[in-house]
C-alpha cells in the first residue's frame, strides 16, 4: 500500500491550454526536476486511492506516476 | 435496423468509490451508511465482503453490525459520488450522445450508430476495461436490442462483466429469471403474479396481454411488452432533461416529533426549501402533498389543492399543516415528514383574480420570498430565518435545499 502525498507542482501551460509539469516539490521542500514525460492518460491510482489524469514522469532515471485529481496533484509514496 | 443498447451499472457504487479512496479498508467489510445520531442510520451500499455477511441494502446499521462486528461504516460523501458519476458519463460520451441516466450509477447508451468503434459487445468491453483502469471502479454492462433486456443483462453477471442478450438467446437467459427481476415488478406485483402461478419472466411472456390486463390493469400490457422484448422506448439524448412534474423534500427528524409545534418547525424548513426550488424553476403549484411516517414506520400520504396557483412559502406550508392536522391522529410520535408540490404552471401564467385583493397580497408575499431567496443565495441559507426556527435549533438546523440529492426517476418520460 502506498501513501497519497499531495505535492506542489511547477507547470507550464501553453497557448493551447496544454499543461506540462516541470518539477515537483516534496513535503520536506526537496525539489525534483521532471526529466521526461512518457505518457499522459486518465487512470486510477489503486495504490494511493484516487483517480485523475496520470502523467508518467521520468525523474532521475526512475519512472513515477504524478496524478492531477480535480485541481490537486499527488504522487504515490512508497513509505 | 436492430438497435444496439447498453445498460451500464456501476457495481456497489458508493462503496466502490470509498474503497478506491481508502486502500486501508479495501480488504474489510465496508458499508456506506447514513448518520446514526441523526437517525438516518441505514445501509446505503455495501462492498462484496460485507455482502458475504448477509448485510442488505436499507437495513439498519445496528442490525448490520450484529451480523458483522468488524464492519467499517463510512459516511456518504455525495460530492465525490457526483464527480465519479460525471466521470463515468464522460467515458460513455466518447461513444454516443444518447446517454440516459437512471440514478447516479446507471445509464442506458444507444450505440446503434457508433459502428466506427465496433459493435455493441466491443464497445461494452472497452467501456468496462476503461472504467476499471481510469476510475478504479467496476461496471457490469448488458448489451441488447431494447432497454429492458439491456438492464437485465447488466444484472445478470456482476461485477466487472458484460452480458449479451440477443433475439436468439433471450428465451434461454431472460425467461428463466424470477418475475421480480423485471423492471417495475415490485413486491406486491410479484405476489399478485405468484398467486396466479406466474413465477418467471417467461411465465409473464407467455400470458396473453388481455389476461395480464385483466390481472393488473393497463400496466399488464406493459409487462407483456417488457417480457417479450418488444419494448421500443428510445434512449434519450444526453442533457435532455425530463419535464419536472413535482418538487419535494423530506427528512427524518433527529428526534421523534411529539407535538404540533415540532411538526410545524420541520414543516417550515421543508416548505421553504420546496417553495424556493419551485421559484427557481419559475413554477407555481396548485397541489400540495404531504407524507408522514410515525415511529412505527407507518406511512400516510395526503394531498390537497390550494385556492390558486402559488409559489409562496407561507401558503404552501400552511396548506401542508392543514393537511397534517386533518389527517394525523397522534397515536404515535412522528418520525419523518415530506412535502411535495405538483400541478405546475409557469409563474407568469395569466391567473384569475378575485375581488378581495388576495392576488395583491400573494404578489407582495412572493416579492418578499424572492428577496429572501436572493439574500440566501448570497449569504447562505441561514442568513434570514423565521423566528419559528429559533424555537428548536436541533430540528431546524439543516438545509434540505443544498442537501437535496436527486434519486432515480421513473422509466417513462412524461409525454
Amino acid at each position: 500500500m502506498a501513501r497519497k502525498v499531495y505535492v506542489d507542482v511547477l507547470i507550464k501551460q501553453d497557448r493551447e491550454g496544454r499543461i506540462t509539469p516541470l518539477s515537483i516539490t516534496w513535503e520536506d521542500g526537496r525539489v525534483y526536476e521532471i526529466d521526461k514525460i512518457t505518457r499522459v492518460c486518465n487512470a486510477a491510482s489503486l495504490k494511493a486511492g484516487g483517480a485523475g489524469i496520470r502523467y508518467t514522469c521520468v525523474i532521475r532515471n526512475k519512472e513515477t506516476f504524478l496524478f492531477l485529481e480535480d485541481n490537486k496533484w499527488f504522487v504515490e509514496s512508497k513509505t | 435496423m436492430e438497435r444496439s443498447i447498453l445498460h451500464a451499472d456501476c457495481n456497489k457504487f458508493y462503496a466502490s468509490v470509498e474503497c478506491l479512496h481508502r486502500p486501508e479498508i479495501r480488504s474489510k467489510p465496508v458499508i456506506v451508511g447514513g448518520d446514526e445520531d441523526l437517525r438516518h442510520g441505514i445501509v446505503l451500499t455495501k462492498n462484496e465482503i460485507a455482502s458475504k455477511f448477509g448485510i442488505k441494502t436499507a437495513e439498519p446499521i445496528w442490525q448490520a453490525r450484529q451480523k458483522c462486528p468488524d464492519l467499517v461504516v463510512v459516511k456518504p460523501n455525495y460530492p465525490l459520488y457526483l464527480r465519479f458519476s460525471a466521470l463515468t458519463r464522460e467515458i460513455y460520451a466518447d461513444y454516443t450522445d444518447q446517454i440516459e441516466p437512471f440514478g447516479l450509477d446507471e445509464c442506458w447508451l444507444d450505440v446503434t450508430g457508433s459502428g466506427i468503434f465496433g459493435n455493441g459487445m466491443t464497445i461494452a468491453e472497452e467501456i468496462r476495461r476503461r472504467v476499471k483502469f481510469e476510475l478504479g471502479i467496476t461496471v457490469s454492462i448488458g448489451v441488447s436490442y431494447n432497454k429492458i433486456f439491456a438492464k437485465l443483462g447488466s444484472d445478470y453477471k456482476k461485477p466487472d462483466a458484460v452480458t449479451q442478450i440477443t433475439k436468439r438467446n433471450f428465451k434461454d437467459i431472460v425467461w428463466p429469471l424470477p418475475a421480480q427481476n423485471l423492471l417495475y415488478v415490485g413486491r406486491s406485483t410479484a405476489a399478485r403474479f405468484r398467486s396466479c402461478g406466474i413465477f418467471t419472466i417467461g411465465d409473464i411472456a407467455l400470458c396473453t396481454p388481455e389476461y395480464l390486463h385483466m390481472l393488473l390493469g393497463k400496466t399488464g400490457y406493459m409487462y407483456h411488452v417488457f417480457a417479450n422484448g418488444l419494448d421500443n422506448e428510445p434512449v434519450s439524448k444526453m442533457g435532455n432533461k425530463a419535464v419536472v412534474k413535482s418538487i419535494g423534500n423530506s427528512s427524518t427528524a433527529p428526534r421523534d416529533l411529539e407535538n404540533e409545534q415540532d411538526v410545524k418547525v420541520l414543516m417550515y424548513v421543508l416548505g421553504e426549501s420546496v417553495a424556493r426550488r419551485m421559484r427557481e424553476q419559475g413554477f407555481c403549484c396548485k397541489t400540495v402533498c404531504i407524507t408522514v411516517r410515525d415511529n412505527a414506520l407507518l406511512r400516510i400520504e395526503r394531498q390537497g389543492k390550494l385556492p390558486a396557483y402559488s409559489a409562496d412559502t407561507g401558503e404552501i406550508t400552511k396548506k401542508a399543516m392543514e393537511l397534517f392536522r386533518k389527517n394525523y391522529n397522534w397515536r404515535r410520535p412522528v418520525r419523518s415528514i415530506g412535502i411535495s408540490c405538483t400541478d405546475f404552471e409557469q409563474e407568469d401564467f395569466p391567473a384569475q383574480l378575485d375581488l378581495y385583493g388576495c392576488a395583491q397580497r400573494r404578489a407582495k408575499a412572493q416579492r418578499l420570498d424572492k428577496t429572501v431567496d436572493e439574500l440566501k443565495e448570497r449569504f447562505g441559507n441561514f442568513c434570514v430565518q423565521r423566528g419559528l426556527m429559533l424555537t428548536d435549533r436541533g430540528l431546524s438546523g439543516f438545509n434540505p435545499y443544498s442537501e437535496n440529492v436527486i434519486h432515480p426517476i421513473g422509466y417513462f418520460k412524461p409525454q
